[in-house]
């Protein structure tokens, strides 16, 4: 069996070869494609004059990185630590409003078949081709009437634009828990019933631990869109008001400091090094979310 | 189980009331605005029919927008369906860092337009020049930025760089739901790779088709944060005789008519035609795909 036949052996080298100048043409390809990351890296070790010299040469000096890395966390204009905190909350709290009272919609939606739930959930899913665009001038001028006439401040609030992200987010996450809920048996809802379990208590103690896989689907689609939008924060805090969320902050830097890329730079760099570590962490959670959200 | 009304109308409310504040209400609002001398300040607001309309079919920078958007979305739904294709079957072979490929081709996308933008803006102003001159190639010596021929084709880049891979992943998914032993079969039978993809893998993956050119042609027309941190509209050109900016796409002609020039109605106005052509576009395209699928 030790003898292979010589043609069959060129073959076989071929074909070895042939992958062999695959897997490096698909490195060559990954590290061009990765380019623009390590070079934001490498210009933020460098002052704007090294830039200006050369923005692909190797930086002098490593230690330069945490001056400019200080000169941001110093800067008014900026304020990432505050900006990073405002993110947090909105982030957090945005995505618990949604999750949470989504689900809760979903389920009655779901449980109840009639007339009037065919409806809601169209209502929802039907909501989810408006484009940003068309509510966003109205929106803001609708948060104003509210906050004069109520003494309700929207604008420029943590609670206004929570309740902002929760009615744009929760369509689409009402659509993803509502098909979710529909493989969930009614018979282990009907087993609690009998058991003694009221409504509240039943989506509480059984329906909602039922959900977990599909939050992780929901948070991350969500946790991903408001993390990194910017239209919606800077209609509805605003440039001049104090709060800012990163990419705000991000836009204020870049307008202020024009050209001055070894700020910019750096400032980019903290802005994605959150998400970056994030997905280190949570990569397949976050792939399979991704892609189970926008297939159904 | 017995439902209460109450139990129900209470686990709605939370959704219906933020989803009745932010989305149904701004968007009567809104086709109300469009078809008034809105302007923000003065609290009287009078109809004024379709004037607003009119005026933006004459004015030169929103024509120009609307062409440019239909161009740069045709060639993001081409680019970023070709590449992501392309990458998926990379990722689906025998690679031996397939995995890690993956993840990194995905890493775009968790990152905001507004961040990227910056980013590729020094690529293309600062490091994208130095190496034009340093090899020799003229077209490169400028930036592509600045030349209102290429900067569409310059941000379309970019969109195919941030996306591809998110795309990429929807198709791998649709790939690894084909029966292995389909593509055996094929392989055995004498089909080579590119006779088993077009025969097998792509009318396979026909119904993932609909999802991608949905997604990519829906983001490509509502851009506006990568538009905005990559070119902000420039550079300068003559359209129609009047002096217009050459990458302002309609997304962001919205939110200047409003923002830079105050008219307010007017902005309103241009996004009620937005919401229609995407509208009109997606529907379009989904009942085109899905006929496809069914002949498939």
């Amino acid at each position: 069996m030790s003898q292979i036949n010589p043609s069959v052996q060129a073959k076989l080298n071929r074909a070895g070869r042939r992958r062999m100048v695959g897997e490096v043409l698909v490195m060559l390809l990954f590290l061009l494609f990765m380019v623009p990351f390590f070079l934001v890296v490498l210009n933020s070790a460098k002052t704007s004059a090294e830039i200006i010299n050369s923005p692909v040469a190797w930086p002098g000096n490593w230690g330069q990185m945490f001056k400019n890395i200080a000169t941001i966390f110093e800067s008014p204009i900026v304020r990432y630590t505050s900006a990073f905190i405002n993110s947090l909350i909105i982030t957090v709290l945005s995505l618990a409003a949604i999750a949470f009272f989504s689900a809760m919609a979903a389920w009655v939606l779901v449980r109840n078949k009639k007339g009037w739930s065919t409806a809601l959930f169209l209502m929802f899913v039907s909501a989810m081709v408006i484009p940003f665009q068309v509510v966003m001038f109205p929106l803001v001028q609708w948060f104003r009437i509210i906050g004069d006439s109520l003494r309700l401040p929207l604008l420029g609030t943590y609670h206004g634009i929570i309740f902002a992200y929760l009615g744009f987010g929760c369509s689409m996450t009402i659509f993803i828990l509502h098909g979710f809920i529909k493989g969930v048996p009614l018979e282990l809802e009907e087993a609690a019933t009998i058991d003694g379990c009221g409504q509240v208590r039943t989506f509480f103690n059984v329906v909602l631990p039922l959900l977990m896989p599909a939050f992780v689907t929901v948070l991350i689609l969500n946790g991903i869109w408001i993390w990194n939008d910017y239209l919606l924060p800077l209609l509805v805090l605003g440039t001049s008001g104090g709060m800012k969320t990163i990419p705000l902050a991000v836009a204020a830097f870049a307008g202020a400091f024009v050209k001055q890329w070894d700020l910019i730079l750096t400032s980019t760099l903290l802005a994605m090094i959150p998400i970056i570590v994030l997905f280190l962490f949570a990569q397949r959670y976050i792939i399979k979310g991704m892609v189970e959200g926008a297939i159904k | 189980m017995k439902r209460r009304g109450s139990v129900d109308f209470l686990f709605l409310f939370p959704c219906l009331l933020a989803f009745s504040m932010v989305i149904l209400v701004p968007f009567g609002m809104g086709i109300y605005y469009a078809l008034s001398d809105w302007n923000g300040v003065r609290s009287e607001i009078n109809f004024i029919g379709f004037q607003n309309f009119k005026s933006m079919f004459t004015e030169p920078q929103f024509l120009f927008s609307f062409l440019i958007t239909l161009q740069y979305t045709v060639i993001n739904v081409i680019f970023v369906n070709l590449v992501g294709f392309a990458l998926a079957l990379m990722v689906t072979s025998q690679l031996k860092l397939r995995n890690f490929y993956r993840a990194g081709f995905f890493v775009p996308n968790l990152i905001g337009g507004l961040v990227l933008g910056y980013i590729w803006q020094f690529m293309f102003n600062n490091v994208l020049v130095v190496m034009g001159k340093g090899i020799g190639l003229p077209w490169l010596s400028s930036s592509l930025l600045a030349s209102k021929d290429s900067v569409i084709w310059a941000m379309s880049f970019v969109n195919t760089w941030q996306y591809a891979g998110y795309i990429m992943m929807i198709y791998v998914a649709a790939i690894q739901a084909i029966p292995g032993s389909l593509m055996e079969a094929a392989s055995v039978d004498g089909a080579g790779f590119f006779r088993r993809v077009r025969s097998i893998l792509i009318p396979m993956v026909a119904n993932a088709f609909t999802i991608t050119i949905f997604l990519t042609l829906t983001t490509s027309f509502k851009q506006y944060d990568l538009n905005f941190a990559l070119t902000n509209g420039g550079p300068a050109m003559r359209f129609m005789g009047k002096a217009i900016k050459s990458s302002q796409l309609l997304a962001m002609d919205i939110f200047s008519t409003a923002n830079s020039r105050n008219l307010l109605a007017e902005a309103q106005a241009k996004a009620v035609v937005f919401f229609i052509v995407l509208v009109v576009f997606s529907l379009i395209q989904v009942t085109i795909n899905k006929r496809r699928e069914v002949e498939a």
